[in-house]
This record gives C-alpha cells, sequence and structure tokens, in this order.
C-alpha cells in the first residue's frame, strides 16, 4: 500500500477491499496493465517443468533433496528456495461425474473406427487424471490431483504492507517483489501472509519468493514456468483477460460434469482483493494446502493501533495513578 | 467428438491443450444431456465437509522463524523498559529518588538489551538502520523502530543525568519524555504480533496490546520492588496489584475470545508458560500487597516473581503463535467457520430479498 491520489483527489490508501488498479495506487504513473497468472489444476500433468523453469531461470538454489513420502511430491512446501511448488493428491474419490457404469450398447463402434482414430486427438491427451477402468461397482474411484502453487501476488499483499524496510515493493505490472539489496532480513513478512509463501533463505537471512520474473516482464517475455508449461495449466497475461477465460472455463467444466471445478482467489472481493495468480481447483482449497478464507491481516490494523493506543494510555493513567495520595512512610 | 481432423497441411480443428476435457466432457455433448440425472453430476456440494482435511497436515502457513529468547525476551524487555519509565518519572516527581535511579537505569539496561536482542534476531543485522529507510504506518515494526529511536535516547539521558547529576533540568525533561513515549514501546508490541497471519496472535488482536501493557506494568513493578527502598515501594506494590490483575483477566479474556485456537495456549509448552505466570502473577501481586510494606525481603521476593510473571506471559504468548502456526487445523478450521457463517448470510439475504447470489464464492455479488 502506497499512496495515490484518485480521480476525485482522495488517496486511496485502503487495507483491503477492491482495488481495480494496484499499480496507480502504489504510485505508478501510465503503468501497463495488471499481469498474473491463471493455473488451471485440471490440465495439470504433474510434470514440474514449472518448478525447474523456475529455478533454472532465477538461479534459485537447491532447497533439499529428500524423499517425502507424498505422492510425487518431493518439493513439500513453497519457501524462500521453492517458488513454484507442485502439489500431488490421490484421492478415493471419482473425478467429476463419469458415469463408467453407463450402457454403451447404442455406439456403432465400427462406424467410429472407420472414422479414423478411436480417440479424438484433441481429447487423447492422456492424463493421470484420465479415469481408470471402471471398479467393480462400474465406478472409478481413483483421481490424481496436481496443482502448481505460487505466490499469489495479492492485491492487498500482507508481506508488503508490513515490511518495515519497504524491500517489498509493488511492480509496475501489479506484481509484490522483494528488493534483496535492502531486506534486512527481520522476518516480519513470513508470518504475515496469509498464504505460508515468503520465507527467510537459511545461511542468507535475507527473504525471498516469486518475483513473477520481473526480469522477463520487463523484457516483454512471459514468466519461465508459464513458458515451460506444456499443458498450458500455467497461463500468464493481463489478469482482467484471464479472469475472464478462467470464468469461461469453470462454467464449461461444471456443465461437462465436473460439477467441484472452482475458482479460487479470483474474487477481486475476497479477504486479500484478489489474488495476482489465482487457481482453478477441483477440490476444497485446503486439500492442496490453501487457506480457505484468507484475509490480509493489515485489514484490522486500524482497529489494532486504536486498541493500542487506549492500552497505552490505560498503562501511563494506571501508573500514574499509584502515585496519587499522601507520600508517608512506606508508600 | 472432437472435430479435429489429420490433414496434408497437419492437424485441423483441434483444440489448445488448455481446453481439454475430462470425464464425461471426454464424449463431448454427451455429458450435457445426462446432466439432468446426473448422481454424482449436478450440483456441487454447498455446505463443505465438517471434517478439517489438509495438504499431508502440513502448515498452511509459515511459522514466524523469530528466536524465542530474542522476540519473546524483546517482548519482555521493551514492556519492562516502557512502564518502567512511568514509574521512574513518577518517582523523580514525587521524590523517591533512589527508586527513580534504579528504575531510571533499569529501563536504560533493559531498552539496551532489547534492541540487542532485535538486531541479533535479523538475518541482516549489519543492515539494522534500513528499518529507518521509510516512515511506514502499516508496518508495526518499522513503527516500533521509531518508537525505540526516540525512547531509547530519552531513557538514556535520564539515566545518564540522573547518575552524573549533570544537566538536572534537562535530564527531568528526558524522564517525562520517556515516560510519555514508553508506554507506547510496551503497547505496540501487541500489535507487532497480531498483525501477522498467525492464527492465535491475529485473532486476539483486540486483546494482545492491553494484555502487554498490563504485563509491562507488572514486570515494571516487580523491578521497583526488587531494586527501590521499602520505604518508596508504595506506588510499586499498588502497581504490582493493578499489573497483574490486569494481565489474569486479559489472559482469561483472551483464551476466550479467540475460539478454537485457545487450545494452542492451553497445550505444550505455552501452556506450562502461561500456567505459571498466572501463579507467579497472583503470588507475587500478594505478595506486595501484604508484606511488601512491611519487610524489604519479601518486597524484593514479590518483585522477582512479578518480573518472572511477565516473562513467561510473553514467552507463553510467543510459543502458542508458533504452535498455532504449524498445525493447519488453527489456520484452516476458523476461516471455515467464516466461510460457512458468510455462505449462511448470503442466503438468508437471498432468500430474503432475492438478492443476486453467487454459489461460486460464497458471497453476494454487488
Ligand atoms: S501470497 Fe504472500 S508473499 Fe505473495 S504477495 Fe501475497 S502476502 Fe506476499
Ligand atoms: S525480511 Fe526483508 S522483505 Fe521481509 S519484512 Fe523484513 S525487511 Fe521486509
Amino acid at each position: 500500500m502506497t499512496s495515490q491520489v484518485d480521480g476525485e483527489g482522495r488517496a486511496r490508501r485502503l487495507l483491503s477491499g477492491q482495488e481495480p488498479d494496484v499499480a496507480a495506487d502504489a504510485g505508478h504513473v501510465g503503468a501497463p496493465p495488471r499481469v498474473g497468472f491463471f493455473t488451471d489444476t485440471s490440465v495439470c500433468i504433474g510434470c514440474k517443468a514449472c518448478e525447474v523453469a523456475c529455478k533454472e531461470w532465477n538461479a534459485v538454489p537447491e532447497d533439499g533433496l529428500l524423499l517425502t513420502g507424498m505422492s510425487y511430491d518431493n518439493t513439500g512446501a513453497l519457501g524462500a528456495s521453492t517458488w513454484r511448488h507442485v502439489a500431488f493428491i490421490e484421492q478415493n474419490k471419482p473425478l467429476g461425474g463419469q458415469e463408467a457404469h453407463l450402457d454403451h450398447s447404442g455406439i456403432d463402434v465400427l462406424a467410429l473406427a472407420a472414422q479414423g482414430s478411436g480417440t479424438p486427438v484433441a481429447e487423447a491427451a492422456v492424463s493421470p487424471t484420465t479415469p481408470g477402468p471402471p471398479s467393480p461397482e462400474g465406478r472409478t474411484e481413483l483421481r490424481w490431483l496436481m496443482a502448481s502453487d505460487v505466490c499469489k501476488h495479492c492485491t492487498h499483499a500482507a508481506c508488503l504492507d508490513v515490511c518495515p524496510t519497504g524491500a517489498l515493493f509493488r511492480t509496475e505490472f501489479g506484481t509484490v517483489v522483494v528488493q534483496e539489496d535492502v531486506c534486512n532480513g527481520c522476518g516480519y513478512c513470513v508470518p504475515a501472509c496469509p498464504y505460508g509463501v515468503i520465507e527467510q533463505r537459511p545461511g542468507d537471512g535475507r527473504a525471498w519468493k516469486c518475483t513473477m520474473c520481473y526480469d522477463r516482464l520487463g523484457a516483454g517475455a512471459e514468466p519461465a514456468c508459464a513458458k515451460a508449461c506444456p499443458t498450458e495449466s500455467i497461463q500468464f497475461g493481463p489478469l482482467d483477460e484471464l479472469r475472464e477465460r478462467a470464468a469461461a472455463r469453470v462454467e464449461r467444466l461444471r456443465e461437462t460434469g465436473v460439477p467441484d471445478a472452482r475458482l479460487y482467489g479470483a474474487d477481486p472481493s475476497d479477504g486479500v482483493g484478489g489474488d495476482g495468480a489465482f487457481f482453478l481447483l477441483l477440490d476444497e482449497p485446503e486439500v492442496y494446502g490453501l487457506p480457505p478464507d484468507p484475509v490480509v491481516t493489515t485489514r484490522d490494523l486500524p482497529r489494532m493501533w486504536r486498541h493500542a493506543g487506549v492500552a497505552a494510555l490505560a498503562l501511563l493513567g494506571g501508573l500514574a495513578g499509584t502515585f496519587a495520595g499522601r507520600r508517608g512512610h512506606g508508600r | 467428438m472432437s472435430e479435429a481432423r489429420v490433414t496434408r497441411e497437419g492437424l485441423a480443428g483441434e483444440r489448445p491443450g488448455r481446453d481439454a476435457l475430462f470425464g464425461n466432457g471426454m464424449d463431448g455433448e454427451g455429458a450435457r444431456r445426462r446432466r439432468g440425472r446426473g448422481r454424482r453430476g449436478g450440483e456441487r456440494r454447498l455446505v463443505p465437509d465438517a471434517e478439517f482435511t489438509s495438504y499431508y497436515g502440513r502448515p498452511v502457513i509459515k511459522a514466524p522463524s523469530w528466536a524465542a529468547t530474542d522476540i519473546a525476551g524483546y517482548l519482555f524487555l521493551g514492556g519492562l523498559a516502557g512502564a518502567g519509565s512511568v514509574l521512574a518519572a513518577g518517582a523523580d516527581l514525587s521524590g523517591r529518588r533512589r527508586t527513580a535511579r534504579a528504575m531510571k537505569l533499569s529501563s536504560l539496561g533493559a531498552v539496551s538489551l532489547s534492541a540487542v536482542a532485535l538486531i541479533h534476531d535479523l538475518g541482516r543485522p549489519e543492515r539494522f538502520v534500513n528499518m529507518l529507510r521509510v516512515v511506514k504506518p502499516t508496518s508495526p515494526m518499522n513503527m516500533g523502530s521509531w518508537l525505540l529511536a526516540v525512547y531509547g535516547p530519552l531513557a538514556g539521558a535520564a539515566a545518564a543525568s540522573d547518575v552524573t547529576g549533570l544537566l538536572p533540568r534537562a535530564g527531568r525533561a528526558a524522564a517525562c519524555g520517556a515516560a510519555l513515549t514508553g508506554p507506547a514501546v510496551a503497547a505496540y508490541t501487541g500489535v507487532l504480533l497480531a498483525d501477522t497471519a498467525v492464527p492465535a496472535w491475529h485473532e486476539g488482536h483486540r486483546e494482545l496490546p492491553y494484555l502487554f501493557t498490563a504485563s509491562a506494568a507488572t514486570a515494571a513493578a516487580g523491578m521497583a520492588l526488587l531494586a527501590g527502598p521499602r520505604a518508596e515501594n508504595g506506588p510499586a506494590r499498588r502497581a504490582a496489584v493493578l499489573g497483574a490483575a490486569g494481565e489474569l483477566l486479559m489472559t482469561r479474556l483472551l483464551r476466550r475470545r479467540v475460539g478454537v485456537v485457545a487450545e494452542t495456549y492451553a497445550a505444550g509448552r505455552a501452556g506450562r508458560l502461561l500456567r505459571a505466570a498466572e501463579g507467579l502473577a497472583a503470588a507475587g501481586a500478594a505478595g506486595a500487597a501484604l508484606l511488601g510494606g512491611r519487610s524489604r525481603t519479601a518486597a524484593a521476593a514479590s518483585g522477582a516473581a512479578l518480573l518472572a510473571a511477565s516473562a513467561c506471559t510473553r514467552f507463553g504468548i510467543f510459543h502458542a503463535g508458533v504452535a498455532s502456526a504449524r498445525d493447519p487445523r488453527y489456520t484452516v478450521l476458523p476461516q471455515r467457520e467464516r466461510l460457512a457463517a458468510r455462505t449462511e448470510e448470503a442466503r438468508r439475504v437471498a432468500a430474503l430479498g432475492d438478492g443476486p447470489y453467487d454459489d461460486t464464492s460464497g458471497v453476494i455479488a454487488t
């Protein structure tokens, strides 16, 4: 949050709520449109190309080579040296609303074969989410969810608000970036982030997180992860456009029998004013390790300062009161 | 069926991968037709599972990486210094010379140590001055640094003048300045903790500033009882009762108001520390009130108990916060409740006024 005088000559300085122009609110004049990520987890195949591309492009150091036992996720979580993290969730649930028990006797398979490939080319994308063979009851019972998580580049970013040095700042693209030459490693941004994204790097002391490839954006290129994603699960672009595309996509999925598809972080009136990087999920957010209703902590800050003011006055008054009265022996 | 065809020029009519469909979508239009009968298709569950889920039990937010000795120690020392300056000025103005000097020295020592703790905890201590690079009211840590930058020198000047006897007028003015800024130093630390996503702290954002100022009064009273002569300890004894009562009351209130997260205040190390704090505060206050005026030893023992009580409170609150951040339950459950309440409210409003209701986000579209 920084000051900017809006059309009516008011300084906006919003701590929460809808904010249509984050870059202008942060003092950028003539900024390009806000950009972001739309991560559509329904087409993620869990290849981790985004993780690798991010590490390579940004020269992010190694973050541990452990086997976690968490499905194919040996990365663990976002952190100082993990700016993209692919989550893997194995569930005993059918994927969406397949009805594998349906009677297909009316379908003329020979006619289909005569058409050429039995599998339509564009729909042949065999992914781990492709339903397996039906179980005895005629249902498929395994689904494998994959989702590439990243810094949300919040409209109201708690990390940025609480940073005492001004190391965290809002770029002209509306993203949130740490200046590593300013950060003094106070660690305040770490517990402030409602998504658990930013972290101090051991041995280095400073805080690190995704920059949405600030250098690439400046050169007119898309971020490394989006560039590397083979299925376009990670889509980069102007935020308004992404939101529209996402709304159409979720609608389409629901129509075709995936009722649990929902958008996460796309709503500009949510607790953080909407995310610059938002998602299409196939289950509740917490299943993917995301908070179901994140709120920027500074939304309540004016109230906290008022309480602190009253508390300070009470302390001053209370202690002054202990001196009231006659001064005598032992008093 | 897809329109995609293989032609001499390559594929024609294919869709980009990001439009790939699955499930019933794989056979195209059919899904739409079947939707009406769909058992698992159709409407999304609006009422989420009551049971708690997480990603392999991993925390949702990051716990602070602060060292307890540094930051909880800082909270304690900052409180001791800030409230101590008020007692010092009061003692000064009411002619309690020895207590005044002791408290000025204690405040100077405490604020110096607290600054050391703060700097020691930085990942890049040599960049400490970057804290004063901007003035930023949205950052309690920035505001706190400025407060310390004003308060610290005042406390130092007050102590230096008292000990050396130089510039007595300026010394007294500095003591008064420290007494006015000290309470702010003690109170802001409540905001410092509350202005994070840590459930045990943020959920208590109304109570923490009061709890911390009360705890500061407890600590300062303890120090005055420990370091001041018996003949001068009347105000300190009253402050002890006031501080301890406030601390006990606010701790209860805090635990009552934070909902499910209150478990973190009762369990483990935090629970042990807070129980110890309660016992020590009660004993210290009782000792100070009943015996502190009669026996120097009793006064000193009560003072030590009060100091320990304040320290236990700060460390207890600190550890409860860390525990609440490490367990995804405490992040997810309160948010789920909030979401459910909002969805319920939106449905109620929609039912009443036929207002626009958007079931995807559980909020009213405006
Ligand atoms: S997700 Fe966290 S680190 Fe990223 S902008 Fe939001 S508050 Fe900052
Ligand atoms: S660790 Fe660095 S980026 Fe984070 S709040 Fe402190 S100074 Fe700012």
